[in-house]
């Protein structure tokens, strides 16, 4: 009985505490950096699309919201023709952002994308690209990798030795 | 002629009032349940998010009314305007101030006692008629419970009676000019507030509904404006109960300085508020704890009580 008293005490001295909602829409929540919300096209610090239309995000997506195709420039280096995320499928795993091997795609701490219409859920290339290198403002795909394009060739990239003569004798 | 629109002004202002405090008891109580649980509560609509009602009362009143095709149609209509109609027919008999009561029966406390009698006829026929296991289940706690508790809620306020030689709330209020009945009848004062709560079938009484097991008890199968009426008539059973603790055990209208229908309201307040805070504080006992509960601890309490007081005044 005496238990019961106490409990009722205890709840009423909650009426003096600091309540713990935070009124949304004017106040906001504090996002964490990591958040998995809007994904974004980043674009390498030059400003030319990271995206190499590998399919590795399509195929890593559980719900299948992501579709694209890939097509090459002059130069042989590929880039998506269309990129296309269904929102109102995604489930924003960040599995796409996982299984990029560009830094293309990312999440972003953005949650407000609601839409009366289904149909504007469904994100464009030109939607999705941003102007900026999202998360990883240094890396520059083309600059560590091995792959010949219109601006370097085959051994010319950072930390990377010229290629191996495998018909030369010399050691 | 003017003692007829008087009576009349009074009834429908006390309708009136009885109706308003009992809508906006469900503001108060979702706000209030928020200031103890450390949030908020309805804070939108219009200022403290007090037309909060009112968009509660547009959404209700259109919802869909459905009524089940295997339910008993006549009962199953009948039986949330019972719990309301006997409600408020005991308000009739509270007297607010010296100058304002519907009528003043030399028998108010017991048509009190036989309204809230009346009032099981609601859930349990809203239980019986709905034809579902759940409520079915519901009506059956509640006119067990309801049935029990009201034992010791007569018993419990015989000793006011005693004490003041009336079953009239008028002069039940009147004799307590010198000293309020709950510091003589502190026992009957508990048993009659624990059988209050049971009696409205609030928290942590609310066997009857317990929504943990019984999806919402009686009034499961209900929709539309008739849930809505056993809503008005819980939220008006705990007006009407509050108002009866402070009738009964707290002097009524009396006490100084302000006119006496703000202490009225000031008091029966303050225990619609304690009503709340059991809510927020308490969790919902067994069944068969709530029945022993009653029949081992509460009536031998109330008996011996009714015996003390008698005895006391047997020596005077």
């Amino acid at each position: 009985m005496l238990s019961l008293l106490r409990t009722i005490w205890a709840v009423f001295l909650h009426a003096f505490r600091k309540r713990a909602t935070i009124l949304y829409p004017e106040e906001r929540p504090p996002i964490p950096p990591r958040w998995r919300g809007r994904i974004i096209l980043s674009r390498d610090p030059d400003g030319a699309e990271r995206c190499v239309a590998c399919y590795l995000c399509a195929v890593a997506c559980p719900v299948d919201c992501i579709s694209l195709q890939a097509t090459e420039d002059e130069h042989g280096r590929r880039y998506p023709e269309f990129f296309r995320i269904n929102f109102s499928r995604c489930i924003f795993c960040g599995f796409c952002e996982e299984a990029c091997p560009t830094y293309a795609i990312q999440l972003t701490p953005d949650f407000e994308m609601c839409e009366f219409d289904r149909q504007n859920l469904v994100y464009e290339k030109e939607d999705l690209l941003i102007s900026g290198p999202g998360k990883y403002h240094e890396y520059d795909f083309y600059k560590v990798a091995g792959l010949a394009t219109g601006k370097k060739d085959k051994g010319e990239a950072e930390n990377e030795e010229p290629p191996v003569d495998v018909r030369g004798l010399m050691p | 002629m003017k003692d007829i629109i008087i009576s009349l002004v009074t009834v429908f202002g006390v309708l009136g009032v009885a109706m308003t405090i009992a809508s906006g008891l469900i503001w108060l109580e979702r706000r209030l349940l928020g200031l103890w649980q450390d949030r908020y509560g309805p804070n939108r609509v219009g200022p403290f998010g007090l037309l909060q009602v009112l968009a509660d009362m547009i959404k209700v009143f259109t919802k869909e009314d459905w009524i089940p095709p295997f339910a008993d149609k006549p009962v199953f209509i009948i039986a949330p305007a019972i719990i309301v109609v006997t409600v408020l027919m005991s308000f009739a008999v509270i007297p607010y101030a010296p100058a304002l009561e519907v009528i003043d029966l030399n028998i108010g406390l017991l048509f009190f006692l036989g309204m809230s009698s009346l009032g099981v006829y609601s859930v349990t026929l809203a239980g019986w008629a709905s034809d579902s296991k759940y409520s079915l289940l519901g009506g059956l706690r509640a006119a067990a419970q309801m049935l029990s508790y009201e034992v010791f809620m007569g018993l419990s306020v015989m000793g006011v009676v005693m004490l003041s030689g009336s079953f009239s709330l008028r002069a039940i209020v009147e004799a307590q000019k010198s000293l309020w009945f709950f510091i003589p009848q502190f026992v009957g004062f508990v048993v009659f507030f624990i059988a209050g709560i049971a009696e409205t079938h609030r928290l942590p009484f609310d066997l009857p509904e317990a929504e943990s097991e019984l999806v919402a008890g009686f009034h499961s199968e209900y929709s539309g404006m008739k849930f809505g009426m056993f809503f008005v008539g819980e939220y008006l059973g705990i007006t009407l109960i509050s108002a009866m603790i402070t009738t009964l055990f707290f002097g009524g209208w009396l006490g100084p300085v302000l006119p006496p229908v703000v202490w009225f309201l000031v008091k029966t307040f303050v225990f619609i508020c304690l009503f709340i805070l059991l809510r927020a504080s308490l969790p919902r006992p067994r069944y068969d704890q709530l029945m022993a509960y009653g029949w081992k601890a509460l009536l031998p309490l109330s008996l011996l009580n009714l015996l003390v007081t008698g005895g006391i005044l047997l020596v005077r």
